[in-house]
């Protein structure tokens, strides 16, 4: 757990909904208290607007909040997370160090800014986004 | 022998075959899905071909890797992924071969329909594109006969009618996707339609 805030992982929010992601983003940084430092960006509707998956929108939000110690992405549905494992099998379409978080989308962002603000690295980042898959709600 | 310009004619083809097809595979994906495919694949295709157009390639291989990257890049939906990464790891398996035989471009596309199922986690049954794919694929691989090809990816996509969707979007209607044919296998007939439209 190093790194001060501002210089450590970043999150990217990828969403079939501009307006999904970009209301998670806010809520997760919200929820988080004090986590401006935390880069953490939107990906959210396709290529023509609409509901969807943008690569390129993906691809942009990544390198926008890289600041070298790993991205943590994660995603909705489908084609979003297919889009990813794509781009991250093309080998250079994204930062070294971006990965793929198998976690609930909205639960995970939340875990994952709150560690990020924290100062945890990628993988603890990952950890606490996965560990959103255990708290049952009934 | 296929050349560049061979793969290039395929993907001019089949942007122009997607066009033609593309309100039908809305049609079909309205029944099942999210009644985007034809759209999406539009998109995908029109931006392959003016890609090839603006930069035509000099391998079979490249030609494919270059088609791929733009699905992935353009189509907004899972047949982006899909459909990229069937198309650029048949693209990598041909390697800088020149000149390619129809048999080393089915090996080639099996190669491509193997990542597929791997990248969807979904097998052969599952009501998806690769019950086209597959296909397909084997009859290319058997003689090296586009037209039968065509005709063993259609037959695949018919078969898809009776079954119970297991992937994607379509999956959570449960029985009541019994009775519609698979968009996804639908659109991977028409590209196998275009190779052979292309080779005759």
């Amino acid at each position: 757990m190093t790194g001060a805030p501002g210089s450590g992982v970043g999150v990217v929010l990828v969403s079939h909904s501009a307006e999904v992601a970009s209301a998670v983003v806010r809520l997760a940084l919200g929820l988080a208290g004090g986590a401006s430092g935390v880069p953490v960006a939107a990906a959210g509707g396709g290529p023509d607007g609409g509901l969807g998956t943008s690569a390129e929108l993906i691809a942009r939000a990544a390198r926008e909040v890289d600041r070298g110690a790993g991205v943590a992405v994660l995603v909705d549905l489908g084609s979003a997370v297919l889009t990813v494992k794509a781009l991250l099998a093309e080998g250079d379409e994204l930062p070294a160090g971006t990965r793929l978080v198998d976690a609930p989308f909205l639960e995970g962002a939340v875990a994952a800014v709150v560690t990020a603000a924290a100062g945890g690295d990628l993988d603890a980042v990952a950890a606490a986004a996965e560990e959103a898959y255990g708290y049952r709600k009934a | 022998m296929l050349d560049a310009g061979f793969l290039q004619r395929w993907m001019a083809a089949a942007a122009a075959a997607v066009e033609r097809e593309a309100d039908h595979l809305t049609e079909l994906d309205s029944a099942i899905g999210d009644a985007d495919h034809g759209a999406n694949m539009r998109r995908g295709f029109a931006a392959v071909a003016a890609a090839l157009d603006a930069e035509p390639q000099t391998t079979p291989g490249a030609v494919l890797v270059l088609a791929g990257r733009q699905l992935i890049s353009t189509v907004g939906g899972a047949s982006g992924p899909l459909y990229g990464t069937l198309l650029r790891r048949a693209g990598k398996a041909l390697g800088d071969a020149a000149e390619v035989t129809p048999e080393a471009l089915a090996e080639a596309l099996g190669t491509g329909v193997a990542a597929v199922a791997q990248l969807g986690g979904a097998t052969a049954g599952d009501k998806t594109m690769l019950d086209a794919l597959e296909p397909g694929v084997a009859a290319l691989a058997r003689d090296g006969d586009f037209a039968a090809a065509a005709r063993a990816a259609r037959e695949g996509a018919a078969a898809t009618v009776p079954m119970l969707a297991r992937k994607g979007r379509a999956s959570y209607l449960g029985e009541r996707s019994v009775g519609h044919q698979d968009p996804g296998a639908t659109s991977a007939a028409v590209l196998f339609a275009a190779l052979a439209e292309v080779a005759s």
